[in-house]
């Protein structure tokens, strides 16, 4: 098997031992950094993605895969760094504030890395000003917020209310999820976009930074 | 072999268990409502209130507010989760009176094996001093409830099994087409047979999609499993009504529900999100009329 398709195949899989090996064979065999990531990786999270949608994949399998992806980019970053990587958007995401869940925030994370975004995880319990803090800091083009308590959701029109009276608004775009989230809730908390699945969440911020 | 607490309780017919504890706590608190699991230690009379609140509508077992009590959850507190556990426990028992019995909470650590985010001996660990603390506090068995990971509830199914109470494992199944899959993918079948298999008294399904939606998870348990079947789902789904999350199913509405749960085989009912006490009262006028 040629060394893309391996390498394909192992993210895929979310075989996160053997991507670290396959990708510095891939860099001494003479690929670009750029094309492990654009011709393996990215297609192989996008087909995670997509298995996960079908329900053949669930939140483990797409961890795996995510974790498969991160293992590899620890080792291309530094080179891209050098090199002027390549990002198709920058994303600043977190679990917001009073909120410690971690799982859902991670997954879009992953996915994000995976599709070729730049990502500034903040973590959990993420204040509205750190998130204005993270947004003059990073200038990112999405700003992704999670909830998973009905509790700690109304944390989102919190943090919006804080970057409109930061005067950031109008430069990010702003996307919410997390499970008691849906659509409606999402556009009367002021987000620019809601989705109901990780992947969808990618799809969703790719087509806001215009990648799609 | 069933626990000689768990055929005890069951020889009086379907057993009502409690309701939501973080709706009680929004109503009774001006304080914002995150990391209660803290009040055991220092707000315990509102925690009693809450507990006591479900034995006076007449649950018969009651729950503990250590949900999240667990050093993973409470890092800035990990000197006290013993404290927090043991109180949790005690304030329940004192609520409880002689009738009612104390089955504590143990929730998730929100780790994940699979990202490496934590290993099988942390997590049991972490379980085993929550679950000691709890024994010690005066606990009568112990729920590990909201559960995705089967890996993760197992290995607390071992540790809460260690301290020779009765232990319920209650898993939470929110996600797929059919709303019939954990987060992370288990099937009721699947947890029914790991969980039996591990030695668990009693399997469950809590929270999820709504109590007008659980039916087919607990068809599907029975089927899976001879043990007993506990049940606690939400009240429906919630709707935002100007910036307040609102649940809209009443209580006689959702006891409709839950003597439907009944006939298909749960043996523990209560309710969890955006249930309260009235819905407890509800439950028990319609498993037991007259």
């Amino acid at each position: 098997m040629e060394l893309l398709e391996e390498l394909y195949e192992a993210v895929l899989t979310g075989d996160f031992f053997t991507t670290p090996d396959l990708t510095r064979r891939g860099l001494d065999e003479g690929f670009a950094p750029q094309a492990l990531i654009d011709d393996a990786m990215i297609p192989a999270m996008a087909e995670a993605g997509r298995l996960f949608e079908e329900e053949d994949y669930f939140v483990p399998e797409l961890l795996s895969s995510g974790r498969a992806i991160k293992a590899s980019l620890e080792i291309l970053h530094p080179l891209l760094r050098a090199g002027n990587a390549e990002y198709v958007g920058k994303v600043v995401i977190g679990t917001v504030q009073g909120d410690l869940h971690d799982i859902g925030k991670s997954l879009v994370a992953v996915m994000m890395q995976g599709a070729g975004f730049d990502v500034i995880d903040l973590g959990t319990d993420v204040s509205p000003s750190e998130v204005v803090a993270a947004i003059e800091e990073h200038k990112p083009d999405v700003v992704a917020l999670s909830a998973l308590l009905t509790t700690t959701m109304l944390a989102m029109p919190r943090t919006i209310d804080a970057i409109v009276d930061a005067g950031l608004r109008d430069q990010v775009q702003v996307l919410l999820g997390g499970a008691p989230m849906n659509e409606k809730t999402a556009k009367e908390f002021g987000g620019d976009g809601y989705a109901d699945n990780a992947n969808a969440a990618v799809r969703l911020a790719l087509e806001l930074v215009g990648a799609s | 072999m069933t626990h000689a607490l768990i055929d005890e309780l069951l020889a009086g017919g379907p057993v009502l268990t409690d309701g939501g504890w973080g709706t009680q706590f929004l109503e009774q608190s001006e304080r914002p409502v995150t990391r209660t699991e803290l009040w055991n230690l220092s707000h315990p009379e509102l925690v009693e209130q809450v507990a006591k609140s479900y034995v006076d509508a007449g649950s018969e077992i009651i729950l503990t507010n250590t949900f999240q009590a667990n050093r993973f959850a409470l890092p800035d507190a990990v000197e006290q989760v013993e404290a927090i556990n043991r109180a949790g426990a005690q304030i329940s028992k004192r609520a409880a009176g002689e009738h009612t019995k104390v089955f504590a909470s143990i929730g998730p650590t929100n780790k994940l094996l699979v990202m490496g985010d934590v290993d099988e001996a942390e997590l049991s660990d972490v379980f085993t001093e929550q679950a000691t603390a709890l024994a010690d506090g005066g606990a009568d068995g112990i729920v590990i409830e909201t559960m995705s990971d089967l890996a993760e509830a197992v290995i607390a199914l071992e540790a809460a099994a260690a301290t020779g109470l009765p232990v319920v494992v209650s898993m939470t199944f929110d996600t797929g087409r059919q709303g019939d899959r954990t987060m992370m993918g288990v099937t009721p079948a699947d947890a029914a047979k790991a969980l039996a298999d591990a030695g668990a008294d009693v399997i469950g399904a809590n929270c999820g999609l709504g109590v007008d939606r659980v039916a087919p998870v607990c068809e599907a348990l029975v089927q899976a499993t001879n043990l007993p079947i506990w049940i606690k789902a939400n009240a429906g789904a919630p709707v935002l009504i100007e910036r307040e999350v609102v649940y809209q199913m009443t209580a006689d509405e959702f006891a409709g529900h839950v003597a439907t749960l009944v006939s298909a085989g749960a043996s523990f009912v209560g309710g969890c999100c955006g249930t309260t006490p009235e819905f407890i009262s509800a439950i028990d006028r319609s498993l037991r009329p007259g």
